[in-house]
């Protein structure tokens, strides 16, 4: 249980997989003047099931899960599409919900967990205090209870002396500490869900990867589904079933960790996993994506990531790319996904029609030169 | 200042190289037993310890790309600060380019400084640099400041500096910062570090701030500048892999002492210090290899807690601690790699003494956690 393995287990096999914790379809949002910011954003989480969403900074996964929490800027808005939270007798349809709704649903089912912890503490109360006070206004718990709950819960979360971190103030604790800290009181009413948003981002490696163990972990005993928002690969290598590749916007790429990784079936999926930190001492290049990623709600008609792309053709720029369905839980959304990987002849999606001369992603070519189907 | 003219060898081998070219050429910036302290301890307080850096010993060569990782508060910026002559030294040599640095004070430390011999460059661009000024005046200011050139030839000098980052000076210049993507601005950072040509860079966590394709960008253009330049740049950063991805040497600090350093690859795949191998398990990877876990280097929760101010700064956390310990080592060369050192009175042994499941038995360990 304390070093639990990064690739999924026996012990994942068997836990149940039956229902969705979290079901998003068709979502769009729109930041200031209807700029369109995130479009056509459909994913699901299963029950217990550890999802990351992967993108540049401006792809749209800070929107998404803003819009999940709903927290979106004053100027942000959901233009369309539904987010449901829970399924059967407990589903609660999260898009357009009032404020009484957020009560209910906050902390209670969805638990949060951001890259600052020290601005999302009040500085002047002991956290102790903090994490009591949700529980007695969630779960009405006594003033002892909540105390006693509370040192529980800092204890489960890895603080040591948890009775005396309890009354001390957020400027006493280090950042991984406060991590913990907030940590604890998103998981304090037992949510079905806990968004995690660049949570281990400004913390030093050593903490990271004890915050990212802490995280498995809670995903087990308390059957959490995670939905971590990160910019790092390696992250979600090590810590998720599925991966969800943000790019302008629009998810790009799906599937599970392992595979997607292994033989990614989009073409900027495959350039960031030339430019992404992969902990491979011995690589010695630093790939770049040539050129920037849209800007938010720029006008496409066609791939955003084709001006970019070593691959594109008039047809990626032409109309609306559709998401391939590539079998075993993947999707692509690329007019080229059949050509792509290694395994192209595999998929429920596939076509005929290689082009063996053509090389995928020829910036990243250090990494898929076994890459071209025969 | 005269340039220097020493004969580069380290840029050419390249990252990975024997250390010993590198060390063939004269280090410019030779650091030896550097003490910094910021404040006396104080007392019923886990804050004003003391040292910020201790005992100190780096060298520097034209060329050369160090890689200097560690977590917060662990003397990384210390040392920045005080080759810069931002700090004064509580003991030991700043010695650039054979003078020593570290002693100069009042005016001469001024003088030193505006020279722009030796510049910083920050994480986050947008704070550092100033809002109100277009680029043109941020990388012209340390140049009027320096005082050296004809105003004629600062104008060029920003032009030059400007397309030595890759930044096309006609498009840039009358600018502000807020005006420029994130990767741009860090360049533009980087030109403002440039523009005096010094001979040292140090660059404070330059990339952290940026995505990664903007990372990557900003970290090959340091590697073509210490090539054009024959610049010295010692990077801060706590992302490993990138840095090994340039960096020809890396040093490690824990609680204010370099615990060990040498040739980044050998360090980052064969870890001396126990510190050093809790860092490498603990950087997140895609690459599933057979290595060493975090939970094999960390003390037991039940060890005895080892008091935190006495002996080696990394007892206390140490699954290796034992009674020599209590005496700080001093960093010595590894008999099996006289490129390496690192402070650690078991480096040679504690690989024996890992938990059974895991070093060189593969596949093994994953099961049994």
């Amino acid at each position: 249980m304390s070093a639990t393995p990064a690739t999924p287990s026996a012990s994942e096999e068997a836990r149940e997989w039956s229902g969705h914790t979290l079901e998003v379809r068709d979502l769009q949002v729109s930041v200031a003047d209807g700029l369109v910011a995130v479009r056509d954003v459909s994913f699901a989480i299963r029950r217990g099931e550890s999802v990351g969403l992967v993108g540049e900074s401006g792809s749209g996964k800070t929107l998404t899960c803003r819009a999940v929490l709903g927290l979106l800027p004053a100027t942000g808005h959901v233009d369309a599409g539904r987010i449901v939270l829970g399924d059967g007798d407990d589903a609660v349809e999260l898009t357009g919900a009032r404020r009484s709704t957020w009560d209910r649903v906050r902390a209670t089912r969805i638990g949060a967990v951001f890259q600052d912890p020290a601005s999302y503490l009040n500085p002047s109360l002991t956290v102790g205090h903090q994490l009591a006070e949700q529980l007695r206004t969630k779960r009405g718990l006594s003033r002892g209870e909540a105390h006693d709950r509370a040192v529980e819960l800092f204890a489960e979360v890895g603080l040591h002396d948890p009775a005396g971190v309890f009354h001390q103030y957020p400027h006493q604790l280090s950042g991984g500490m406060l991590q913990r800290v907030l940590i604890a009181i998103a998981v304090s009413c037992d949510p079905e869900l806990l968004i995690a948003d660049e949570a281990t981002t400004a913390l030093d490696v050593v903490i990271q990867a004890e915050i990212l163990a802490l995280l498995r972990r809670l995903r087990d005993t308390h059957g959490l589904s995670l939905l971590l928002v990160t910019h790092d690969l390696a992250v979600v290598a090590e810590s998720c079933d599925r991966i969800l590749v943000m790019y302008g916007g629009q998810v790009v790429e799906s599937g599970p960790t392992d595979e997607v990784l292994r033989n990614p079936r989009h073409p900027y999926t495959q350039a960031l996993m030339g430019v992404a930190t992969i902990g491979d001492w011995g690589r010695r290049r630093l790939d770049v994506i040539p050129g920037q990623p849209p800007a938010a709600g720029a006008q496409m008609p066609g791939c955003r990531f084709a001006p970019r792309c070593a691959l594109a053709t008039p047809d990626c720029t032409a109309g609306p790319v559709p998401v391939v369905d590539l079998g075993a839980g993947r999707t692509s959304r690329c007019l080229l996904a059949d050509q792509l990987g290694d395994r192209a002849g595999d998929g429920a999606g596939s076509q005929s029609g290689h082009q063996p001369g053509r090389h995928p992603g020829r910036h990243v070519a250090h990494l898929d030169d076994q890459a071209v189907p025969a | 200042m005269s340039s220097t003219q020493e004969i580069r060898i380290a840029p050419a081998a390249g990252p990975g190289s024997p250390a010993g070219s590198a060390e063939a050429a004269q280090p410019l910036l030779s650091v030896r037993g550097l003490s910094v302290s910021y404040a006396p301890p104080r007392k019923g307080t886990h804050l004003g310890t003391g040292a910020a850096l201790a005992d100190a010993d780096l060298d520097v060569s034209p060329g050369e790309i160090v890689g200097i990782v560690g977590e917060t508060g662990s003397g990384k910026t210390t040392l920045a600060r005080a080759t810069v002559g931002l700090v004064a030294p509580a003991a030991g040599t700043i010695a650039f380019a054979g003078d020593d640095i570290g002693g100069l004070r009042g005016r001469a430390r001024r003088d030193f400084r505006r020279s722009g011999q030796v510049q910083l460059v920050f994480q986050d661009p947008l704070r550092s640099l100033d809002p109100d000024l277009t680029v043109a005046e941020l990388v012209r200011e340390p140049l009027d400041i320096a005082a050296a050139l004809s105003r004629r030839e600062r104008d060029q000098r920003v032009v030059e500096s400007l397309q030595l980052v890759g930044l096309d000076p006609e498009a840039v210049l009358d600018r502000r910062p807020r005006q420029l993507s994130g990767g741009q601005r860090q360049r533009v950072s980087l030109a403002r570090a440039v523009s005096t040509r010094p001979r040292l860079l140090f660059c404070d966590e330059p990339v952290s701030a940026l995505d990664v394709s903007n990372r990557n960008l900003v970290l090959n253009l340091l590697d073509q500048l210490r090539t054009d330049l024959d610049l010295a740049v010692v990077i801060i950063a706590h992302d490993l892999s990138s840095l090994a991805g340039i960096a020809d040497r890396v040093a490690v600090f824990y609680r204010g002492r370099i615990v060990e350093q040498g040739p980044i690859r050998r360090v980052l795949e064969d870890p001396a210090h126990p510190y050093t191998a809790l860092l490498t398990a603990s950087a997140p990877s895609v690459v599933q290899e057979d290595r060493l876990r975090p939970e094999q280097l960390k003390s037991a929760a039940d060890a005895p807690t080892w008091p935190a101010e006495r002996g080696c700064v990394f007892a206390h956390r140490c699954p290796f601690a034992h009674d020599a310990c209590a005496d700080q080592p001093p960093a010595q060369t590894l008999p099996h790699d006289p490129a390496r050192r690192a402070a650690c009175h078991v480096a040679a042994t504690w690989r024996d003494r890992l938990a059974p499941d895991a070093p060189h038995a593969p596949h093994a360990h994953k099961e049994s956690a």
